[in-house]
């Protein structure tokens, strides 16, 4: 399962990197980039799930992978 | 001040600041939002209030059809005063699409987590100050001694003020919230302190420049060019407007809360770790802005008929309490950990300060509650809220209780 932010929606509330800063950062304006290739763990998958139920642009989504 | 009529039915004739909307307008609020759901006034010369999330979502994320020229409701038709294009009074928050982004990203940086969090160390410095100087006392100022100063403080070190001039800056914050409804002529006149001590630290900035905002504007550079004098200043008074009584509301609605709820208070004194999801929870029960916006062409919207230079007022602290999107919307829950609240708005206006106004309000709460782990409002009649698009308690007396 891998977790993406879409550039276009995010606007910068900050709130992934704010409640999961394992598995999200900012860029220079504070808009929220993911980490690495975004790959989620056992232990990881409940802290981006509620990083995207806090995110008011709808802008995190959780793929599922092949 | 002129009189006006009281309202009746505040879906036919809402007034933001009308004194039942001012004091308590979430029952107000609701009702709308069972029948309309989006409310019209004759009043400013038009407009209406969408009470739901999708309708305010719906028009936040719409810069084809509603423009940003003006944010804030004055009295008569804006097309009366025509601002100047594309800077707009106060960039990027008055601008629309493509200049906005140019705007936006210009200031985006300088409040950015990183420069915005190693701000931490000196807030908090400021609100242990401001509690040693209520050391002693019985009743306690949350709002006039405590809520309002740490922002007018953060916003004038930020800009590069000098700490002497504190009490002129906040005279100037007065001066911007409490003449809202005044006549233009007159709002000229009332602002030519701000525009004169601007100018002078513009000029002592551009002789002597430092590391601050001011001095960044001054510097900064867009293809090229350095920044016109008018968007420098423009967007100078925009940190000014937006930043300060809007964090005073949030910590100061915060803090009534605290003293009103005795268990929310206990807990959060005793498990540190719900803070994030409180602040959050404060943000979204007592968001205190609404902002603006302004209809480009007459059109059908909302299943409602919107005409050229109508009046939006996006209500997100309405929007913040829509059960249609909110469980249990009407209660505040400490700990609520699905929170996608629109406090700071939503789209490409999104609060540009949004991340120095949560580290203030958590660093305001922090160490109030640490100092005063028990307290209770002295004197309900006391408390009372500011009328206009940022809402929230301006004075409040809280006894200190053992």
């Amino acid at each position: 399962m891998k977790v993406v932010i879409d550039a276009e929606r995010c606007q910068g509330h900050g709130r992934c990197f704010s409640l999961a800063p394992g598995i999200f950062e900012f860029d220079d304006l504070g808009n929220g980039v993911v980490i690495g290739d975004g790959t989620l763990t056992d232990e990881t998958i409940e802290l981006a799930r509620l990083a995207q139920s806090n995110c008011p642009e709808h802008a995190i989504s959780i793929e599922e992978s092949a | 001040m002129t009189i006006k009529p009281p309202v009746e039915d505040f879906a036919t004739d809402w007034d933001h600041t009308d004194e039942r909307w001012v004091q308590d307008p979430y029952p107000i609020w609701e009702d709308l939002r069972s029948r309309c759901p989006v409310a019209h006034t004759d009043r400013y010369g038009g407009g209406w209030f969408p009470a739901t999330h999708a309708g305010v979502s719906a028009v936040a994320n719409d810069t084809e059809n509603f423009t940003s020229r003006t944010v804030v409701i004055g009295n008569g038709r804006p097309e009366e005063d025509a601002l100047p294009a594309p800077i707009g009074v106060a960039p990027p928050i008055t601008s629309d699409p493509p200049f906005h982004q140019i705007a936006r990203r210009l200031i985006l940086p300088a409040f950015a987590p990183g420069p915005v969090n190693a701000l931490e160390p000196r807030i908090r410095e400021l609100c242990v100050g401001l509690l040693d100087q209520m050391k002693g006392q019985e009743v306690v100022n949350g709002g006039m001694d405590y809520a309002q100063y740490i922002p007018a403080a953060v916003i004038s070190r930020m800009l590069g003020f000098p700490e002497k001039d504190d009490d002129i800056f906040r005279e100037f914050v007065h001066i911007v919230l409490e003449g809202v409804d005044h006549p233009r002529e007159e709002r000229i006149e009332e602002f030519a302190p701000i525009e004169e001590y601007f100018t002078a630290q513009i000029q002592d900035h551009q002789e002597r420049p430092r590391d601050d905002l001011t001095s960044y504007l001054l510097n900064v550079e867009v293809g090229g060019e350095k920044l016109a004098i008018e968007h420098v200043f423009g967007t100078m008074l925009l940190v000014l407007v937006a930043g300060i009584d809007t964090t005073w509301s949030a910590i100061g609605a915060s803090l009534l809360h605290l003293a009103t709820h005795p268990d929310d208070l206990e807990r959060l004194v005793n498990e540190p770790e719900l803070m994030p999801f409180a602040i959050e929870e404060f943000l979204r029960f007592y968001a205190p802005v609404t902002m603006a916006r302004l209809v480009k062409h007459d059109m059908d919207y909302l299943g409602v008929p919107m005409k050229e230079y109508d009046w939006i007022l996006l209500g997100f602290p309405a929007a913040n309490r829509d059960p249609a999107v909110f469980k249990d919307a009407d209660k505040f829950i400490i700990d609520r950990l699905e929170n996608r609240h629109l406090a700071f708005g939503l789209g490409i206006h999104r609060c540009a300060g949004s991340n120095l106004a949560r580290l203030e309000l958590r660093v305001a709460i922090e160490e109030f509650i640490k100092r005063y782990p028990r307290f209770e409002v002295a004197d309900r009649r006391a408390v009372t809220f500011a009328q206009g698009q940022v809402r929230g308690p301006r004075n409040l007396p809280f006894r200190v209780l053992a």
